[in-house]
C-alpha cells in the first residue's frame, strides 16, 4: 500500500496499519407525555425543583406504580416507525442500585422482555449514500432523578422532577462504522420520533440522549472489546467523542496495552473521553420482574389499530417529494428532517419550480434564519411568499440576483415579494430597447477596452456585462445583456 | 362494661343499628380494654381522641339513619397500613417517626364503611416474622399465656393479640406466608387470607409484592365476612388488585355444604406435627363430614418445595422493596461523611436482624450468577405449585388442613431462624398459589392453647370459604375466652 490510500469515513491510520470503527448507539428518547411513565405527575421541562413530584415518585412506602397508556403507545408507534417487531407480551424489571436521586432504590425498565424488538432503519451518508443499521430493541423505563452537587459546600441537592419521567431507550445493533454514520443515525432516530410526536427530540433540554458503545478492530476481524461514553447530548458532541474515543483505543492497542471494559464520560472541554467506572466496579443490577406491574400484552388488532394512527414517515416522504417535485435526492432528505420543513415545502412549492423552490428554502431561507437565530416556526418569511418569490424568479420578473435582495427585505419586513418589486421598482429590464441604450452607453464610454475586447481579450466580455447591469441597478435581464452585448460587440 | 366487650362484631353492629349502645360507649369500652391489656404490648400507638371523634360521628350517622356497614366499630389497623397523619412504623426503627400524608386504600375501604380507629398495632418488622419477636418496640405477648409469656405468632401478632384479648372488635392484619393464618391459630381467633388481589395493597408497606395481601383478624366468621365485605375491592392503583366483584360474603354464610368435596392433602400431616393438632383435625374432618361435605383425600405433591421457594421470593422481593428506606427523604437518618457511609449507618441501625437476614438472602439470589439457580428456579417451582391447587381444584371444592405444626411457643424460644420458619409450613402453600385462606379456632391443646385447622379455597371463592369455615365454626363450637382477656 501507498501512503496516499484512501481511508474510508470511521477508518484510522495507525502506526501499524488501518482500523476501523465499530459503533453501537442506545439512544434515551423522552416520551412527549404530560404525565410521567407510572404516576401522574407532571413531565413538563423546566419546573420549580421538586414541584412535580407525586408519592410514587418520591417512593413512599406503599406506593405502587400504574402503568401510563399513553406512554406505551408511543412505544408501539415508534417501533412501527422503526419497522421493528412489535412483542405482544412484554415485561417491565427493576433495575436495582443505590443514589440518591433514584427514590424507590430501583429503576423500573425492561430486560429481558422489551416492548419492542428488531428493526432496522435506513440513513443517509450523502446525497448518493445510504445504509441500513439495525435496531436491537426498544424498552420503556423511568428516568432518575437530578443531583445538584454544586448548590452548597458540603451538601448535595436532590431534584425529583424528572424522576419517573417516561424514557424509550432505542439500541442500535453495532452495524455503525463511523462517528459520521453515528450523527445521521441519531439525527434520523430524531427526525422519526418527531414526525411521529413521540419525542419532541430537543437535545439541548435532554429530551434526546445517546450513549455510545465503541471499539476498534482490523477491517473484517472479530469486535474489539468496547467502551461506553455516557449520555451525550448534542449530535456534534456524539461526533467528537466516538473519534476521540477510537484513536485513544487505537494508541492503546498499538503501544501494546490493552483496552479495559469501561463506562467512560466526554468531557467538552477537552474534547476527550475519561473513565467514569470500570467494569469490576459495574454495578449488579439484579434485574427481576417487577412485582407490582402485570406484562403489557397487546393484541394484533390493537398493533394494527396503532399502526393507522402513523403518520407519513421521512422515507416515503422523501420518495414522493423526489417523484412529484423533481428535486434531488440530497435536497429531499434535509426537507423531510423535520416535518415542518416538509410542510413548509410543499406549501412553498405548490404550483412553482419545485427544484429551484427547493434551492432557495435550504440556502437563502435556512441560511437567513440560522443566523437570525430563529426556527422555521417563527421565520418572517411565509412558505407562500417563499413561494411567491420563486414563481417571481421563473416568470423572468426578476434575476436571482436581485431576488435576494428582495429575500433580505422579506426577512425584515415580512411583506410579499410582489409589494416589495412593485415597491422598490424591481422588476427586471427584459425589453430589448432600454438595454440597447444602456450597452451604447457602455460602449461609447469604453472605446479603449472594447478595442482590446476585438482585438482578441475574450475575457472582458465580463466586464461589459457588468458595466451593463450596473447601470441597470442589477434590474437588466442577466440573459438579454448577454445576449444582446455579443450581437452589438462585433 | 363487660357486656360490651361480649359482644362480637356483628353483635354490636346489630346493637348499635338498633341503638341499644352508642359507638362512643362501645368505643370507651375498647379504650377502657386497652388501657387494662397494655402490658401485651399489642398496640405501638393508641388514637383515643381520634376514635371518640370517630364514634361521636357515627353515632350521628346511626341517628340520621345513614350508617355504614360497619358504623361504629372500633378496630385496630396492623403498622403495615399506612394512616394518614398518624404514625407509621410498620415496627420497625427505620420509621420510627414516619407520619404518611395518605390513607391505605384497604383502611379508607373501612372507614368509609364506618369502622372507628383504635390505635396501630404491633407486628414482626415489615412483617419479617413468625412470633412477633422481631417488632422494634418489643414483643407482644399471646393474652392464652400461663406462666410463661408465649408468642401470639407473626407477623400480625398484635392484631391477632388485640382480637383475642378483647381490645379490639376485629383487627386488620397483611398475610405474605401466613401473617394472619398463623397468629389467629395461635391467640384462637379467625384470621382470613383472601385470594391475592382481592384487597388493594396501595398503601400497605410493602413486603413482597407477589405475595402480600391484607385480610381481616377477628372474632368469628361472620365477623371476618363483614371486615371484607369492606375491605375488598378493585383499585386502579394497584395494577395487581383484582377488577372481580365480590358478592356480599354475609349472604353465603349459612348455605348447606352438604355435597361440597372437601380435600385432605396427605402432604400436610407430616411428622413432627403435634399430636394435639392430629386429634382435633381429624374431628374437623369428622365434623365437616357430618355436615354433609364428602371428604377426598388429595395430593399437592410439590408442597414440600414451597417454604424453600418463598424463602427466595419473599426476601428477593423484600430486598428491592425495602431499598427505599434509604435515610433521603423520610424516615430516620443517621448523618455521615458520604452518601454510601449515611446508607450503611442509617439502614444499619434502621433495620433489626431479621429484616437485614432476609434483605441480604434477597440480594444474593437475585445477583448474577445465581439468579437462575435460585430467583428463576424458585419461580418455575412455585408455577408448579400454583398447579397443584390448580389440578386439585378440579377435583374437590376445599381443601382443609392444620394451620400450624404446633400451638403457640414461648417468646424467646425459637433462635434458630430455620426453626421459625418451619411454623409457615402449611400457610406457605397457598400464598404462593395465589389462594384464599382462613384459619378457625378449633380447640385447646394439652396445655390450654387454641389450635387453628386452615380451609383453603380456590381463587376469589371467598363466598364458599366463608361458607365451610361457618359450618366447621359451628360444630367446633369453640367459645373460650383467654385469661389474658379484658374483663
Amino acid at each position: 500500500m501507498t501512503e496516499t490510500l484512501n481511508l474510508k469515513p470511521g477508518q484510522i491510520k495507525g502506526t501499524s496499519g488501518i482500523w476501523e470503527m465499530v459503533i453501537g448507539l442506545e439512544i434515551h428518547a423522552q416520551i412527549s407525555s404530560k404525565s410521567k411513565l407510572f404516576s401522574g405527575a407532571s413531565a413538563s421541562f423546566g419546573s420549580d425543583a421538586n414541584s412535580s413530584v407525586s408519592l410514587v415518585d418520591a417512593a413512599m412506602p406503599g406506593m405502587l406504580p400504574v402503568i401510563n397508556k399513553f406512554c406505551v403507545e408511543q412505544a408501539v408507534k415508534t417501533g412501527l416507525a422503526l419497522n421493528a417487531k412489535i412483542n405482544n407480551i412484554s415485561v417491565f424489571d427493576r433495575k436495582n442500585y443505590f443514589y440518591a436521586d433514584l427514590p424507590q432504590g430501583y429503576q423500573i425498565s425492561q430486560f429481558t422482555k422489551p416492548i419492542v424488538g428488531e428493526g432496522e432503519i435506513i440513513i443517509d451518508l450523502d446525497s448518493e449514500n445510504q445504509t441500513v443499521v439495525g435496531i436491537e430493541r426498544l424498552h420503556l423505563e423511568q428516568d432518575a432523578g437530578k443531583s445538584l452537587h454544586d448548590q452548597h459546600p458540603t451538601k448535595s441537592f436532590i431534584d425529583l422532577n424528572r424522576t419517573g419521567v417516561a424514557l424509550m431507550e432505542i439500541v442500535s445493533k453495532p452495524d455503525i462504522r463511523s462517528p459520521q454514520e453515528a450523527g445521521a443515525y441519531v439525527k434520523k432516530i430524531r427526525s422519526i420520533l418527531r414526525y411521529i410526536g413521540a419525542c419532541d427530540g430537543n437535545m439541548e433540554e435532554g429530551s434526546l440522549r445517546a450513549d455510545c458503545n465503541v471499539s476498534v478492530r482490523r477491517p473484517g476481524d472479530e469486535f474489539g472489546t468496547r467502551c461506553e461514553i455516557k449520555n451525550l447530548n448534542s449530535i456534534r458532541f456524539i461526533i467528537q467523542a466516538i473519534q476521540s474515543e477510537a484513536e485513544r483505543q487505537v494508541d492503546i492497542i498499538e503501544s501494546g496495552g490493552k483496552i479495559n471494559q469501561e463506562t467512560r464520560l466526554f468531557d467538552t472541554s477537552t474534547g476527550e473521553t475519561r473513565s467514569m467506572r470500570s467494569k469490576e466496579d459495574a454495578h449488579d443490577y439484579r434485574y427481576f420482574p417487577d412485582p407490582d406491574l402485570l406484562p403489557l400484552e397487546f393484541s394484533n388488532e390493537w398493533v394494527a389499530e396503532i399502526k393507522e394512527t402513523l403518520p407519513e414517515l421521512p422515507d416515503s416522504l422523501k420518495k414522493r417529494l423526489i417523484k412529484d417535485f423533481g428535486i434531488t435526492p440530497y435536497d429531499a432528505s434535509v426537507l423531510v428532517e423535520e416535518k415542518d420543513y416538509t410542510d413548509f415545502y410543499i406549501k412553498a412549492a405548490n404550483g412553482v419550480d419545485g427544484k429551484l423552490t427547493a434551492n432557495w428554502m435550504i440556502t437563502e431561507l435556512f441560511g437567513a434564519l440560522k443566523k437570525e437565530n430563529l426556527t422555521l416556526e417563527n421565520s418572517p418569511v411565509s412558505p407562500e411568499n417563499l413561494g411567491k418569490l420563486v414563481g417571481l424568479i421563473s416568470k423572468g420578473v426578476i434575476s436571482g440576483k436581485i431576488a435576494k435582495d428582495v429575500f433580505s427585505e422579506m426577512m425584515i419586513s415580512k411583506k410579499s415579494p410582489e409589494d416589495i418589486v412593485k415597491e422598490k421598482g424591481l422588476e427586471q429590464v427584459s425589453d430589448d430597447k432600454e438595454i440597447l441604450k444602456l450597452i451604447d452607453k457602455v460602449i461609447l464610454e469604453n472605446q479603449e477596452k472594447v478595442k482590446d475586447y476585438l482585438g482578441g481579450k475574450d475575457k472582458l466580455f465580463g466586464f461589459f456585462v457588468g458595466q451593463v447591469m450596473k447601470l441597470s441597478q442589477g434590474k437588466a435581464n442577466p440573459g438579454l445583456v448577454n445576449k444582446l452585448l455579443k450581437e452589438n460587440l462585433k | 362494661m363487660s357486656d360490651f366487650l361480649k359482644l362480637d362484631l356483628l353483635g354490636a353492629s346489630i346493637a348499635l343499628k338498633n341503638k341499644e349502645i352508642s359507638s362512643v360507649e362501645l368505643t370507651n369500652a375498647y379504650l377502657n380494654a386497652i388501657e387494662k391489656t397494655s402490658s401485651l404490648g399489642a398496640y405501638l400507638d393508641v388514637q383515643a381522641d381520634y376514635a371518640l371523634e370517630m364514634a361521636n360521628r357515627s353515632d350521628k350517622k346511626i341517628q340520621q339513619g345513614t350508617a355504614g356497614p360497619l358504623e361504629g366499630i372500633p378496630i385496630g389497623v396492623k403498622d403495615m397500613f399506612c394512616t394518614k397523619n398518624i404514625k407509621t412504623t410498620a415496627s420497625s426503627k427505620i420509621l420510627e417517626n414516619f407520619y404518611p400524608t395518605y390513607e391505605s386504600t384497604v383502611t379508607q375501604n373501612l372507614w368509609n364503611d364506618g369502622a372507628v380507629m383504635l390505635g396501630k398495632l404491633s407486628c414482626d418488622e415489615f412483617a419479617m416474622g413468625s412470633s412477633n419477636e422481631t417488632a422494634a418496640k418489643g414483643n407482644v405477648i399471646n393474652p392464652w399465656s400461663k406462666t410463661n409469656p408465649m408468642s401470639p405468632g407473626g407477623s400480625s401478632g398484635g392484631s391477632a393479640a388485640a382480637v383475642a384479648a378483647r381490645s379490639a372488635l376485629a383487627a386488620t392484619g397483611t398475610d405474605t406466608g401466613g401473617s394472619i393464618r398463623q397468629p389467629a391459630a395461635f391467640c384462637g381467633i379467625t384470621g382470613l387470607k383472601p385470594t391475592y388481589g382481592r384487597c388493594s395493597r396501595w398503601g400497605i408497606v410493602a413486603f413482597s409484592s407477589s405475595l402480600d395481601q391484607a385480610g381481616p383478624l377477628t372474632r368469628t366468621v361472620s365477623d371476618a365476612a363483614l371486615m371484607l365485605n369492606s375491605m375488598a375491592g378493585y383499585d386502579v392503583k394497584d395494577s395487581t388488585s383484582a377488577n372481580i366483584s365480590m358478592p356480599d360474603l354475609m349472604t353465603y354464610l349459612d348455605n348447606s355444604i352438604k355435597g361440597k368435596k372437601i380435600g385432605i392433602p396427605k402432604e400436610y400431616t407430616q411428622d413432627g406435627i403435634s399430636q394435639d393438632i392430629m386429634k382435633f383435625y381429624e374431628s374437623s374432618i369428622s365434623w365437616l363430614k357430618d355436615s354433609g361435605a364428602e371428604i377426598v383425600p388429595v395430593s399437592l405433591p410439590h408442597t414440600k418445595y414451597a417454604l424453600p421457594v418463598y424463602y427466595i421470593i419473599a426476601p428477593a422481593e423484600a430486598s428491592s422493596n425495602l431499598a427505599r428506606y434509604d435515610g433521603v427523604r423520610y424516615g430516620v437518618r443517621n448523618e455521615a461523611a458520604t452518601l454510601d457511609e449515611m446508607y450503611e449507618l442509617t439502614r444499619g441501625n434502621g433495620f433489626g436482624d431479621e429484616v437485614k437476614r432476609r434483605i441480604m438472602i434477597g440480594t444474593y439470589v437475585l445477583s448474577s450468577g445465581y439468579y437462575d439457580a435460585y430467583y428463576l428456579k424458585a419461580q418455575k417451582v412455585r408455577r408448579l405449585i400454583k398447579e397443584d391447587f390448580e389440578n386439585v381444584f378440579k377435583n374437590v371444592d376445599y381443601l382443609l388442613t392444620p394451620s400450624t405444626p404446633t400451638t403457640a411457643f414461648e417468646l424467646g424460644q425459637k433462635q434458630d431462624p430455620l426453626t421459625m420458619y418451619l411454623n409457615d409450613i402449611f400457610t406457605v402453600p397457598a400464598s404462593l398459589a395465589g389462594v384464599p385462606g382462613i384459619s378457625i379456632p378449633v380447640g385447646l391443646d394439652n396445655s390450654g392453647l387454641p389450635v387453628g385447622v386452615q380451609l383453603i379455597a380456590n381463587s376469589f371463592d371467598e363466598p364458599g370459604l366463608i361458607n365451610v369455615a361457618r359450618t366447621l365454626e359451628k360444630c367446633a363450637d369453640f367459645n373460650l375466652i383467654p385469661d389474658g382477656a379484658a374483663k
